[in-house]
């Protein structure tokens, strides 16, 4: 079955803890693409079983407005795992972030007891989708594979704050550490033809710092960010949206393209720029992303 | 009876306070009547000194007795001695049935609770009362009715003498030996003085109460030593703590950044917002953080404004600092920063009356074109409440809030959805302070409404992309969250009234009941 909302906008995906009311009441207001539901690492460990509890009844009784409701489940290597899965899927949740992934294996089990909680709660089969995070050296080097280890799987993302340990680097705010992972991580989503998702920002303090950070992984191909804080929101939002003269453009390339492309010409200047078929692809993303964003307000 | 924002108003009432239920906005309009003055005791002599030993030795020389009126400013808000300090020693002396006439009471001034329960206090008249004062009116611990008035009310309510002060306490950060009073040069600044300057017109008696007495003459000063009786120097009057703080840090909390957001974009849209507009705002975090957002679009579009009125704190005088704004005009300093911008030549002071009094020939507020506001709740006839809390306690106080609403072109109240589990935007406001005619738009974290009285701002945002919703879809949406709360409970007595500026009665405020489900 192919799942249409996989391909959906998540330029911004935002981190909460799901055991904190105030946090998952309505995040909504801020207009993140995807909220990420959080029961691993800001859950205390004796605290599993009550974030399950405020999570379940949460996607049961808030209307999201359309947000994206992804839960992060504990590490496949805790004995918390299958317990999550089966509340997120009661709850009837969109998808699940499954942390640590090193191999397709490590979706496939997942993928199965997700399978098993959607029979148990009678609730439709495929519909729940999956994301991998990445955060080790082996899950970069396996990234294609995990990429298309699921029809469920939408996307992955890197993690950078466990990646770094296990390169035995850290986080600097430069990038540099996490250069090669990036790059990794983008080629093989692209391959796969799933999304790509860079890791958070958490220094609050430096909004420059963040906003030329996105600048990069935009500019590298990433289809969005994690974000720990709804500041950062309009920041990558800002970034991930096509800007007025970008649509104006990519409106032009289009149409020029196949206006010309019926009377045989393959080449020609649009605002002075040379245009062929090569591009047509890339205006129709940017109009497709325009649109999915809200600032679309043409005809194509 | 029912008065012009849909509140039943006890006939008792009216009959006991002699006043007249609430009949619109400009129901006196054009009023005429004979200000009242104050008995004036001369001095002529010139070996006189108006310098008085202690507070005992002030309240006999006085007069005190039974029954009077007292009056009070709330410059050192939360870190005021004055109050205590002279109800202490009234309490000791065994006077009886005091009414407080202050411009404000809050925590600072709990103690007064034992005061209200042994009879030495009987009424209080305030703009409202925060902590433990409120919860006792709620309980109906008072013998007389709290009247709430707001700032330009309580002016009014002296000059046209509906309230006579017997004997007002001035506390002045600095003062000379012959009542020169300032409100800046001591250890307890405040930089105004504003809303004593009615008590030292009108008061047959005035005592300035300091603790930097400073050399003749005390020049300029604030109040005049030609209206005050008498000087006591103490050791504190107020703690300069909690009198004017650093200013706040701006808020980094992302709902009150959206609001800022969502009220400077609605402002800049308005044609209001032009070169010489005025505007007044809040403490409120989402208050501060528009005028910075305000400030760097004024900038953008080479826009001045021509006067600021406040309340005032940092951003706003930083506006004066970075020559945004022509002039200033004070009536309290909310941190150090606007406390020491009084200095400024083009930072002015003003009087309560001048800057609210609906009573005279013209206040500031008249001449506001933005006012941005708080409140705690507010219904789908736009009617606000800044006093009674959605549990029934009095928590606030009225402040300008009804004055510069009625008085500004556009009057933007600013409050999140949800207060926590209560809805702030209801079906009717448990208290009615300001009403809904003063209010034209209302933002809150899910959306904006303007009230359809004001279409003229409808037409102007026709363009604008802001989540507008109506009022009853803003309430819908808080129902849908936290549901509809049952309704407070009271008892039948009454036990304060909340006055419009121009003195009818807005609302009444019954006892407090304990809450009993309902049983089904």
């Amino acid at each position: 079955m192919i799942n249409l909302v996989k391909k959906r906008l998540r330029r911004t995906m935002m981190f909460l803890n799901a055991q904190k009311p105030g946090l998952i009441k309505d995040p909504y207001i801020y207009r993140p693409d995807s909220i990420i539901l959080d029961l691993e690492d800001a859950v205390a460990e004796n605290q599993k079983d009550a974030a399950r509890f405020s999570l379940y009844h949460a996607l049961k009784e808030i209307d999201y407005r359309g947000c994206e409701r992804v839960v992060r489940i504990n590490g496949l290597d805790t004995p918390y795992w299958q317990e999550d899965i089966r509340c997120a899927v009661a709850g009837g949740c969109d998808a699940i972030r499954i942390p640590k992934v090193e191999c397709p294996k490590d979706v496939h089990r997942v993928e199965e007891e997700i399978l098993k909680a959607e029979k148990d709660f009678g609730m439709p089969e495929g519909m729940i989708l999956i994301m991998a995070a990445i955060e080790s050296a082996r899950g970069v080097m396996k990234a294609l594979d995990i990429c298309e280890a699921s029809d469920r799987l939408f996307g992955i993302a890197l993690s950078g704050g466990d990646y770094t340990k296990d390169l035995q680097t850290r986080i600097t705010g430069t990038g540099i550490e996490l250069m090669g992972a990036r790059q990794n991580l983008i080629i093989a989503a692209r391959a796969a033809k799933v999304q790509c998702f860079d890791t958070v920002y958490t220094n609050l303090d430096d909004m420059e710092g963040f906003q030329r950070d996105v600048e990069t992984i935009h500019l590298m191909g990433f289809d969005g960010k994690s974000i720990v804080n709804p500041r950062q929101i309009p920041i990558v939002h800002d970034i991930f949206t096509p800007s007025g003269k970008d649509i104006i453009f990519a409106e032009k390339v289009v149409r020029e393209i196949e206006e010309k492309k019926e009377m045989g010409i393959g080449v020609f200047t649009v605002d002075g720029k040379m245009i062929d078929i090569a591009f047509y692809d890339g205006a129709r993303r940017t109009i497709e992303l325009a649109k999915a964003s809200g600032v679309y307000k043409g005809d194509l | 009876m029912i008065n012009a924002v849909g509140r039943e108003i006890p006939e008792e009432i009216l009959k006991i306070t002699g006043k007249e239920p609430f009949k619109g906005n400009h129901y006196f309009d054009g009023y005429e009547y004979k200000k009242d003055g104050p008995s004036t005791r001369c001095v002529i002599n010139s070996e006189g000194s108006k310098l008085v030993e202690n507070i005992h030795e002030v309240l006999v020389k006085c007069g005190i007795q039974d029954g009077m009126t007292l009056g009070f400013h709330h410059h050192f808000r939360d870190g005021d001695y004055v109050v205590n300090m002279v109800m202490e020693e009234i309490h000791n002396m065994g006077i009886k049935d005091i009414t407080i006439c202050a411009s404000s009471l809050g925590k600072a001034h709990d103690k007064l609770v034992e005061f209200i329960e042994d009879g030495t206090i009987t009424n209080i008249q305030s703009s409202g009362v925060r902590g433990k004062i409120g919860r006792a009116i709620s309980e109906g611990k008072l013998k007389g009715l709290a009247v709430m008035r707001s700032h330009g009310g309580r002016v009014r309510a002296i000059e046209t003498g509906e309230v006579r002060i017997d004997i007002a306490f001035i506390g002045s950060p600095t003062c000379d030996d012959y009542g020169n009073c300032r409100g800046i040069g001591g250890k307890s600044d405040c930089g105004v003085l504003s809303y004593s300057m009615v008590d030292a017109d009108y008061a047959d008696k005035v005592v300035a109460i300091t603790d930097c007495l400073v050399p003749f003459p005390n020049f300029p000063a604030h109040i005049s030593m030609t209206k005050v009786d008498y000087v006591v120097v103490v050791d504190e009057i107020g703690n300069p703590d909690k009198i004017a703080t650093g200013a706040a840090k701006p808020t980094t909390d992302m709902r009150k950044l959206m609001m800022a957001d969502y009220c400077t974009q609605f402002v800049v849209n308005t044609p209001y917002f032009k070169d010489g507009f005025s505007y007044q705002t809040g403490v409120g975090g989402a208050s501060i953080a528009s005028t910075i957002s305000l400030s760097k679009i004024m900038k953008e579009r080479n826009i001045r404004m021509k006067f600021g009125v406040g309340g005032l704190t940092k951003p706003m005088c930083d506006l004066l600092e970075n020559n945004q704004v022509d002039a200033l005009l004070d009536t309290q300093d909310f941190d150090l920063n606007a406390v020491e911008s009084v200095i400024n030549p083009r930072h002015f002071r003003i009087s309560a009356g001048e800057y609210a009094d609906p009573f005279n020939k013209g206040a500031v507020v008249n001449k506001l074109d933005f006012v941005i506001l708080a409140a705690l709740e507010v219904d789908v006839n736009f009617n606000c409440n800044v006093v009674v809390g959605s549990d029934g306690i009095i928590t606030g106080a009225q402040g300008g809030h009804p004055d510069t609403a009625a008085g500004a072109k556009c009057t933007i109240v600013i409050a999140p959805l949800l207060q926590g589990r209560i809805p702030a935007i209801c079906t009717d406001v448990t208290t009615v302070t300001t009403p809904g005619e003063s209010i034209d738009v209302v933002i809150t974290d899910y959306g904006i409404a303007v009230n359809p009285r004001r279409q003229d701002l409808i037409d102007a945002m026709k363009n604008v992309d802001l989540p507008f919703k109506t009022i009853e879809e803003l309430r819908d949406i808080a129902y849908s969250i936290v549901g509809e709360p049952e309704r407070v409970q009271f008892d039948d007595k009454v036990v304060g009234i909340i006055e419009g500026r121009d003195g009818t009665v807005m609302d009444v405020v019954r006892k407090i009941k304990k809450f009993e489900f309902s049983g089904e």
